[in-house]
């Protein structure tokens, strides 16, 4: 009864909590793939850090990709910068600013700044990497279905080719094939989105696996403390 | 007991012996320890519930310890470094990235801020379960009200040196509800924020209270709430006064030593509370969302406002109650009585020891009336929080109004209701589990 009166209560927060939901794709990718998050920083360097910059990531947390110090200055850094500099974008902030309107944001910590309720952040960036279409009314020549007249033109353009929107089925359309097969740009993608994610907490998978250990230990703390106490309140009735 | 006179400490002639009684003679070592811990007796029946007490203790410690760390790194520091980022959001990067270890200092104090607000919570829930805030410890549930508010505004302070999106307009939001207040209200907000908006002195100075002014007004109400607790003795599950029967040597006789039986009991409830906390420090350190919301990964930007500002999980519950009103009383905006709302439901908690009439203080002697006002209650505070984190709508404005019903009816129609019960007779010495 007194649950059954609980769910009552309850039933109408569920009925208008279900909003307007963003359809997102599942990102297909996992941060333990070394070998695609290699992928994805090469893609990352190429076409992301010309413009956004990774300003908290140093070049050589990307050793932790299984990566050499020689691999990564030959072919992931492209200035002077040093080993142990920032990943930061040549741009200045304030001159991008003038040049599109807004800098563009810094991506450090992107994937985790985008999830919400709809999906996880690695999601979002999944589809809306994968969502840009042609659209002559905006500046750049660019629209995103998941991101309405978004500042950032489609810098994937030459892998993917480009889509349209038809507007009577909502659905994206690829009218010109770019480098890629289709399956091979979410492929392509879904790299990137993994470095993405990767780079916004380099020690992730570090840190669950000391978080077993620190259970294990836990575990055995209790089994220890929990005799004490027994051994302690063994006379008190 | 504690207050009592001890005997000092004599020496048996070895060094270390020597060395306490000349300590002895100059400090309350000894009769402190005794008066408090190897002499204090507590009610041999405590159950889950009095887990949360020495938790919050503890978690009081994580944050201190903790937070001593992040300073060491952290920097108040609003305007924009080389690549336009915040130098207060980069040094929290920094600490979570550069800094040796800096992620599981920097994730131990997130998740403790939360973790300390859902053990308070049930701290809370304990007192008004068994009555605990009745004569004679009302002076300590007074206390206890008090830091709650303090870890209110603590907690407020702190939420804004991440300097995120969150963080910013959190902090704007909540620094205009000032403004509300009338004839006073505008200067009121630009002396918190020390600025026209929040910006570089709102920062420095929350700052200021987060790590020092707050704090050590914490610890101050802590000392007072413990010092209190020990002169009357704690409530216990049945609500008995242990101290009515004691044996010869003046010893009650449902009374334990807190020292060593609650020690090492306490260390139990330690080690699983440090289970729990793990899971989500290791495993969810951003808690879905509510520990560490989203938003808050990006830079604060002082021109770009969100679409959806909620406050941390904590305060949704008094932030629906603010969004409640929303009629001018008396030519007086509706935010005004927002503010007002919002307020008095935190303080209400104050006047529970004399809103509770009931003949009896535990709920295990009092009858289905009281059960199922706390039931709503709960389920009341339980809904508020949950639209506290969503969007305004016009259905969940409609719920939160007669949710806020429903609370403030909850603490103002106690005196009737706490009276009319059925009541079980209570008896003379506590029950303890076969």
């Amino acid at each position: 009864m007194k649950k059954f009166l609980i769910a009552l209560l309850f039933a109408p927060l569920t009925a208008f909590a279900a909003g307007a939901a963003l359809h997102l794709d599942k990102w297909p990718g996992a941060v333990s793939d070394k070998a695609a998050l290699q992928n994805g920083a090469k893609l990352f360097v190429n076409y992301c850090m010309n413009c956004h910059g990774a300003s908290f990531m140093r070049y050589k947390n990307l050793l932790d990709l299984g990566l050499s110090e020689q691999q990564v200055k030959e072919n992931l850094m492209f200035t002077s910068d040093k080993i142990g500099d920032l990943m930061r974008v040549a741009a200045r902030p304030d001159e991008q600013k003038q040049w599109f309107g807004a800098a563009p944001p810094d991506l450090t910590v992107i994937a985790r700044a985008r999830g919400s309720a709809d999906g996880s952040g690695a999601d979002w960036l999944y589809t809306y990497l994968r969502s840009f279409y042609r659209d002559e009314a905006r500046p750049t020549g660019w629209n995103n279905v998941i991101f309405a007249n978004v500042g950032m033109p489609h810098a994937l353009y030459g892998l993917q080719g480009y889509q349209t929107l038809n507007h009577d089925t909502h659905k994206l359309e690829l009218v010109k094939p770019g480098q890629m097969a289709p399956a091979e740009f979410d492929k392509t993608v879904s790299d990137l989105v993994g470095f993405l994610v990767w780079m916004g907490e380099p020690q992730q998978e570090f840190r669950e696996t000391l978080g077993y250990f620190v259970l294990a230990f836990l575990a055995l703390l209790f089994v220890v403390a929990y005799a004490l106490k027994k051994e302690y309140w063994k006379d008190i009735h | 007991m504690a207050g009592g006179t001890f005997e000092k400490y004599k020496s048996d002639g070895s060094l270390a012996g020597n060395l306490l009684e000349w300590v002895d003679a100059r400090f309350p070592a000894t009769s402190m320890w005794r008066g408090h811990l190897s002499e204090y007796y507590a009610p041999k029946n405590f159950n889950f519930w009095y887990f949360f007490g020495s938790l919050a203790l503890l978690v009081l410690v994580i944050q201190i310890v903790t937070g001593i760390f992040l300073v060491m790194h952290y920097k108040p520091d609003a305007s924009l470094n080389a690549n336009g980022v915040p130098i207060a959001f980069a040094s929290v990067e920094y600490i979570m990235r550069d800094v040796p270890g800096g992620w599981i200092i920097r994730y131990l104090h997130s998740t403790g801020a939360s973790a300390f607000f859902i053990v308070v919570y049930l701290h809370m829930f304990r007192g008004l379960l068994y009555g605990s805030y009745r004569k004679p410890r009302e002076l300590i549930w007074l206390f206890g009200v008090g830091i709650f508010l303090v870890l209110m505004g603590e907690a407020f302070f702190g939420y804004l040196l991440p300097w995120g999106q969150m963080s910013y307009w959190g902090a704007q939001v909540i620094v205009n509800l000032f403004g509300a207040i009338p004839v006073i209200g505008n200067d009121l907000s630009i002396l918190i924020r020390g600025d026209f908006v929040v910006g570089d002195a709102t920062l420095n100075r929350f700052f200021s209270f987060h790590v020092i002014a707050f704090p050590l007004v914490l610890i101050g109400l802590i000392a007072a709430h413990i010092l209190a607790l020990h002169e009357t003795g704690s409530n216990n599950p049945d609500g008995v006064e242990i101290k009515a029967l004691k044996d010869e040597h003046g010893i009650p006789l449902d009374g334990i030593p807190f020292h060593p039986y609650y020690t090492v009991k306490d260390i139990v409830g330690v080690t699983v509370f440090l289970m729990v906390f793990s899971i989500f420090m290791f495993f969810m350190p951003e808690g879905g969302g509510y520990f560490l919301e989203r938003p808050n990964f990006y830079p604060a930007d002082p021109l770009k406002t969100p679409p959806h500002i909620a406050p941390v999980w904590y305060f949704t519950p008094y932030y629906s109650i603010l969004r409640a009103m929303v009629w001018n009383f008396f030519g007086l905006d509706a935010k005004f009585w927002g503010v007002v709302a919002m307020g008095a439901s935190v303080v209400i908690f104050a006047f529970l020891p004399w809103l509770d009439r009931s003949p009896v203080k535990s709920i295990r002697y009092r009858g289905p009336l009281t059960k199922v006002m706390i039931a709503i209650f709960v389920v009341c505070f339980f809904i508020l929080g949950y639209l506290g984190t969503l969007s305004p709508s016009p259905t969940g404005e409609i719920i939160s109004q007669i949710c806020t019903v429903f609370y403030f009816g909850f603490f103002l129609t106690m005196p009737w209701w706490s009276r009319m019960d059925k009541f079980k007779p209570v008896p003379d010495r506590v029950t303890m589990k076969k």
